[in-house]
Parts: structure tokens; C-alpha cells; sequence
């Protein structure tokens, strides 16, 4: 590693570590990680079973994952992208394929403490085959200063008996501009969830456009989205739901808690074309529950204190 | 301990609670009797300052009147909801550490098993996936662990098995022991029985504050004696 490239690994990790990372296994040769800095991949280790395969392109890296085929990873696959500077555009372009009977899970963690005008862009494309499972944890750390826009696109298909799980969490710092579309096809006894998770603040704006369509028989999805809103933030929330197959079961769930001068605007949209496809949502938005805070500040937790409490168990 | 003059609530432009005065000694267990709408729990939210009122509250000596909930909490009051909340995405040992102040895991688990809940409970969420009356206990245990000076219950044993009713009076009996005085809201005459005053309450005003047997007596004859 040279010098350079050395400075800027030990300092990613160490946000990394602060947010929550576990850097051990971005040494470990047991674990599979790949850690980018903008366009440069500081470091990566395959394992047997999970090879990761990089270059890189205009202002990013394209990576691509195989998990092989009935491989059952005990280690989870740590991923570590950030930008250290205070501007500048990464692209990050991948595909994972977990190949029939494997099953993998990633943490990744998506890291901008400096940012003033970063933009991250990730495009992903994601096969998961006959009976194997992703679980695909993202969290993201934005710095202080809101200065981050997060681009995040994701088309996933779950083939037969396949299962495929990812949630975008971001509960610490400035979400800055954050624009989420995950589109998940679902096929015969194929099942999925999504869930999105972030705090608000500022003049932070979120736009999720999520969907998961259920093409085969039996499948099932469901779309998860938690928001908590402060100062004059924004959320636009779509989570959309389409029964395609006989006795699939898709449901959407919305919940935002909105303080100050907060808005929030959510469609959940359920759409059956299949009589005997099931498809629900429930949404809801409004301030914090009084009855929650109340019970709290009996307890001699002031306001604020309650509502920190209330809103890190919403995002929990 | 706790001494309320003329209290009067108003809430929507009708008065709930109407020229109340009453005090509650140290270690004492009072209750307050009275029908649905009587105005009980509304006096049991204005001694927590849920909601505002007229005329005084002092409390050890100190007039509380005008402090908000958190502040009276931390004087030593607390009250446990009819209906307890429901917490998405909190574990029960989590709020019963941050309610109580209390990080003794020994202690929180001693609380638990004091209510009559299993220790798994500490690892569920507070929701749907608990009973009503789980969440009960679950606000006995934080009562509990809180030590408060003066705990306001309301109804802890509504929606209670009949096993689980002598487990509640125990409670109420250990928060006496502890030094805690407990006003306690009950529909229940078994419930007087563990009380060392009562109050009935009738139309928003005190129809009769006294001892054990002379309330029950007289709220077994007439509920309501104001309304006569």
C-alpha cells in the first residue's frame, strides 16, 4: 500500500469506526471488504466463496460481487465507500449476484464527514437466484454540514424460493439530499423486505421511491419506511406494492414523525392484478406521540429528552 | 406530603374537576373512588401537571403548582396510565433503564419478577406484541424502580386476571414499605382494602374523604352520595 493511499485508509476507517464499522474485518483475511475512497479502491479481499472484482471508471468503481453458488458465508461482507474531501462526485457502479442455495449478508457503510458538495451516486443491480438470500445493511454518515447528495438506485430480481433483504439507515449527522429508488421483482415463493430508516434535519430533503413487484405465486414483500423530521426538512415517500401472483402477499408501511417546521408526504401505493394477490398499506404521519412523551417526562425525562428517546426508537 | 387546595380543571370550558382539597400523608395509601366521569383521573393528571389547573398543589412542603411534568417527576412524583403507550422499537429493559434511572440489571430483573412478568419480557418492544395488561406491569415495574415519593396509579388493576390482582396489591403494599405514598384509582372495592384513607369522588368534587371501612360503606350505599 503506498503511502498515500495508506493515510487515506486509516483515515476512512477511522470514520468508519465512529460510525459504527467494524475495522477488524477490513483486515481480516477471513471476511470479504472492499474500502473506496472516490474513485480509488484502497483495499478488498475476496474469500472462497465471495469474489469481489473491481475497476475503475470516470469519478468512480465499478464492483462486482459473486457469491458462489450454495456458499453460506458465516462472516458478513463488510463494504466501506466514502469521500474524504470536501467536494467532488462518486459513482458507484455494481452487481452482486448470489448465486442458487447462497446466502450472504453485507454491512456497508457509506461515509461523507467532510462534505460540503459531494455527490454519491450508487447504481446497482442485484440477481439473487434459486434459494439464495442477500441481507444488504447500509449505513450512511453524512458530516455536519448537510453538503451530501446520495443517489442511491437499486434493481433487484429474486428468483425462485430467494430471498432478498436491505435497509438504509441513516440516524446520526445531516441526511443532506437523499434520493432512494429500489425496484425489487419478485418470482415464485420469492420474498423481500425494504426498509429505510432516517432522521431529518435542517433543510435535509428525502425522496424514497420504493417498489416491489410480485410476479410469481406465492411471493411476498414488504416496504418499511420510518422517517423523523426537524427544523424545515422535507420527505416525499412513495412505497409501491403490485400483486402480479396467484396468493402473493405485498404490504406497504409508513410511519413519520414531523416536529417544528417539518412536511411530509407519503404514497403508498398498492396495486393488484391478480384477484387472488393481497396487497395493503397502512401510513401515517403527524407529531410526536403525547401519550409516549407523556408517559416519559413522568418519568422526569424533560421534552427534548423524551422526544430522542421516542424518535431513536422509531429509527431503531 | 402531598396537600391540594381548592384545585379546579377545566378543560373544553367545563369543569372536570371543581374546588378539590385533599392531602395524602407520608406512606399512605389513598384511594379515590368514584363512577365513570367522576373526575378522577383528571385530578390524578393535574397533580402530574397533564393538565392545568386552578388553586394549589404543594408537595413536601414545596408548592408545585406551576412546574411541568418532568420537574414534578424529578420532585418525586410519577403516574402510571390507565392505558400504558405503546413504544415502537423500544425494549422493555431499555425503558425501564432510562425511566428509572436505574443501570443495576440485577435490580431491573428483582422489579420484573416483583410484578409477576418473566425476564423475557426485558427483550421484547413495547407494542402490539404485548398485552394490555403486560404493559401494566411493565409501568408497575418502572414505578417501581423510579422510588418516587408519591406514585399516582390509575386502575393498575383493571384488565387484571384475579391470580394476578393479590401480585398488584403486593406492589402497591412494597411501594408503602419503601417510604412511597400510592394514590390509587380503583373501581374496585377488593382494592380499598389494602388503603389506609379513602376519597370518593363525585361530579368533580370530594363527596367524602375518610377512612377504609367508613368510604367503603358508604360508597357500597351510594356511589355518588353528591348526587342524592
Amino acid at each position: 500500500m503506498d503511502e498515500i493511499i495508506k493515510k487515506e485508509y486509516e483515515s476512512l476507517v477511522k470514520y468508519y469506526e465512529a460510525s459504527g464499522g467494524n475495522s477488524h474485518a477490513l483486515i481480516s483475511k477471513e471476511y470479504a471488504s472492499m474500502v473506496i475512497n472516490g474513485d480509488k479502491v484502497l483495499a478488498k479481499n475476496s474469500t472462497e466463496g465471495i469474489i469481489i472484482e473491481t475497476e475503475r471508471i470516470e469519478n468512480g468503481v465499478y464492483a462486482r460481487i459473486t457469491v458462489k453458488r450454495g456458499y453460506k458465508a458465516k462472516n458478513p461482507v463488510h463494504l466501506c465507500f466514502g469521500m474524504l474531501p470536501r467536494e467532488g462526485k462518486q459513482i458507484i457502479k455494481s452487481e452482486i449476484v448470489a448465486e442458487e442455495d447462497s446466502a450472504v449478508r453485507f454491512i456497508a457503510h457509506c461515509i461523507f464527514p467532510n462534505a460540503l458538495r459531494i455527490e454519491h451516486i450508487m447504481d446497482s443491480r442485484i440477481i439473487v437466484e434459486r434459494n439464495a438470500k442477500i441481507e444488504y445493511e447500509e449505513t450512511h454518515f453524512h458530516g455536519k454540514s448537510g453538503g451530501v447528495k446520495v443517489i442511491p438506485k437499486t434493481v433487484a430480481r429474486v428468483k425462485e424460493g430467494g430471498e432478498y433483504n436491505s435497509s438504509f439507515l441513516l440516524k446520526s449527522g445531516r441526511a443532506g439530499y437523499i434520493d432512494i429508488d429500489y425496484e425489487v421483482h419478485l418470482e415464485k415463493n420469492a420474498k423481500s423486505m425494504l426498509i429505510t430508516k432516517i432522521y431529518a434535519r435542517e433543510d435535509d430533503e428525502i425522496h424514497t421511491n420504493e417498489s416491489i413487484i410480485l410476479e410469481g405465486a406465492h411471493s411476498s414483500g414488504v416496504i418499511k419506511t420510518r422517517m423523523a423530521l426537524r427544523n424545515r426538512a422535507k420527505s416525499f415517500v412513495i412505497g409501491k406494492t403490485v400483486g402480479l401472483g396467484e396468493y402473493s402477499k405485498g404490504h406497504v408501511d409508513c410511519t413519520e414523525i414531523i416536529m417544528d417546521d417539518a412536511q411530509a408526504e407519503a404514497s403508498p401505493i398498492v396495486i393488484g392484478k391478480n384477484p387472488k394477490a393481497k396487497v395493503t398499506h397502512e401510513a401515517a404521519i403527524g407529531s410526536v406521540d403525547k401519550k409516549q412523551l407523556i408517559t416519559l417526562m413522568t418519568r422526569g425525562l424533560t421534552e427534548e429528552e423524551a422526544i430522542d428517546v421516542i424518535v431513536s426508537g422509531l429509527l431503531k | 406530603m402531598l396537600r391540594i387546595e381548592n384545585l379546579t380543571v377545566i378543560r373544553d370550558g367545563i369543569p372536570i374537576v371543581r374546588d378539590v382539597s385533599l392531602e395524602i400523608g407520608e406512606r399512605e395509601v389513598h384511594v379515590l373512588l368514584g363512577v365513570n366521569g367522576s373526575g378522577k383521573t383528571t385530578l390524578a393528571h393535574a397533580i402530574m401537571g397533564i393538565y392545568p389547573s386552578k388553586g394549589k398543589i404543594v408537595f413536601l412542603g414545596e408548592d408545585i403548582t406551576h412546574l411541568p411534568i418532568w420537574e414534578r417527576a424529578r420532585r418525586g412524583i410519577t403516574l402510571a396510565f390507565q392505558e400504558p403507550a405503546r413504544f415502537e422499537g423500544l425494549l422493555v429493559k431499555d425503558y425501564l433503564m432510562l425511566s428509572s434511572r436505574e443501570k443495576d440489571m440485577g435490580k431491573i430483573k428483582e422489579a420484573v419478577k416483583t410484578v409477576g412478568l418473566p425476564y423475557s419480557i426485558l427483550f421484547q418492544e413495547i407494542g402490539d406484541n404485548l398485552s394490555g395488561g403486560e404493559r401494566k406491569r411493565i409501568e408497575l415495574a418502572s414505578v417501581l424502580l423510579m422510588k418516587p415519593r408519591l406514585a399516582i396509579l390509575d386502575e393498575p388493576d383493571s384488565g387484571i386476571d384475579i391470580l394476578s390482582f393479590k401480585q398488584i396489591s403486593n406492589v402497591i403494599l412494597r411501594m408503602k414499605e419503601m417510604g412511597c405514598s400510592v394514590l390509587l384509582i380503583t373501581h374496585s372495592e377488593d382494592m380499598i382494602n389494602i388503603a389506609d384513607r379513602a376519597t370518593i369522588i363525585c361530579s368533580g368534587k370530594v363527596a367524602k374523604t375518610g377512612d377504609r371501612e367508613e368510604i367503603k360503606k358508604l360508597f357500597k350505599y351510594s356511589p355518588c352520595p353528591l348526587k342524592r
